[in-house]
């Protein structure tokens, strides 16, 4: 398979946290320094690096080469494989839930069919009717 | 105001894969076609060119279910669960696992169907026995939409 497969686990596990979900997502928009990074959140500069070591190590996000700066930038190809493959699983049961959509559809027919002869049963009947 | 058509695939816990959609049917509808085996088979097919010889339901707690699908090109593929719960018409667990055991173990996947004005909201939750049994099932997932892909390309050759 592809060389990046077996760091899956690492790119979900970086996925689960809300945190760093967001830093992906401002990371999305363009490279950022750590300081940059932290401005939005109401936590430390510390744990906000914690976060960025763990998506480091996913390889979602490298370093830039500036000395001073070491902006972040995101990786696209890890998250890619990820999705890639929730993209897949979603279109089959796209798929199976389009068709389960028809069924649905033929039951309504149905049903209502049942409920409009019901209907026309518990009519009264004028023969039927008792003489006073 | 629920909308219907698109299907939402989530990873709350790194055990866990929770899947919604939103169906124009009353619950009890989309209960009885997700549990009445001549209703079952005519839509649980997955990607185009597979069917579904064999759908058996016994739909009762401890009851069991069989699942097997078969590929025009003669691939074959196969699951088995057993009810753990069954609260009609709102809510089904079961223990599942397909024949090839790409999911690393047994999944418990509860389902919930919830109505509102008159549409149902399907959330299906695949609880897997572990974190790495999840990405493995992700991985093998990977692994055989590339198998697929190069089936197509071999047959798009040979033609």
């Amino acid at each position: 398979m592809k060389p990046h497969g077996y760091a899956l686990d690492a790119t979900f596990a970086a996925l689960a946290d809300p945190t760093r979900r967001a830093i992906l997502a401002r990371l999305a928009d363009g490279e950022a320094t750590v300081t940059e990074l932290a401005a939005p959140f109401d936590i430390s500069q510390p744990a906000i690096s914690k976060h960025l070591k763990v998506l480091e190590r996913a390889g979602l996000i490298t370093r830039g080469r500036e000395a001073q700066r070491r902006p972040r930038k995101l990786e696209p190809r890890p998250l890619a494989e990820a999705t890639d493959w929730i993209e897949r699983y979603r279109k089959i049961w796209e798929a199976n839930y389009k068709r389960l959509d028809a069924v649905l559809e033929e039951l309504k027919g149905k049903q209502k069919k049942t409920v409009d002869a019901l209907i026309e049963e518990t009519k009264p009947k004028p023969r039927k009717r008792k003489a006073k | 105001m629920t909308k219907t058509g698109a299907v939402k695939i989530t990873t709350p816990t790194d055990r866990e894969l929770v899947m919604t959609r939103v169906f124009d049917a009353p619950r009890g509808m989309v209960f009885d076609a997700l549990t009445k085996a001549d209703l079952v088979k005519r839509w649980l097919l997955g990607p185009p060119g597979w069917t579904m010889p064999v759908c058996e339901i016994d739909l009762r707690v401890g009851g069991k279910y069989r699942y097997a699908w078969q590929n025009a090109d003669g691939r074959k593929m196969g699951m088995g669960g057993t009810f753990k719960e069954i609260v009609r018409p709102s809510r089904i667990v079961t223990a599942e696992l397909f024949d090839e055991d790409w999911t690393g173990g047994e999944t418990l996947v509860t389902t919930e169907i919830v109505e509102t004005n008159g549409k149902t909201t399907l959330t299906t939750t695949v609880r897997y026995s572990s974190r790495e049994a999840r990405d493995g099932a992700i991985k093998t997932g990977m692994a055989k939409g590339v198998e697929a892909s190069y089936d197509r390309l071999e047959a798009l050759l040979q033609a």
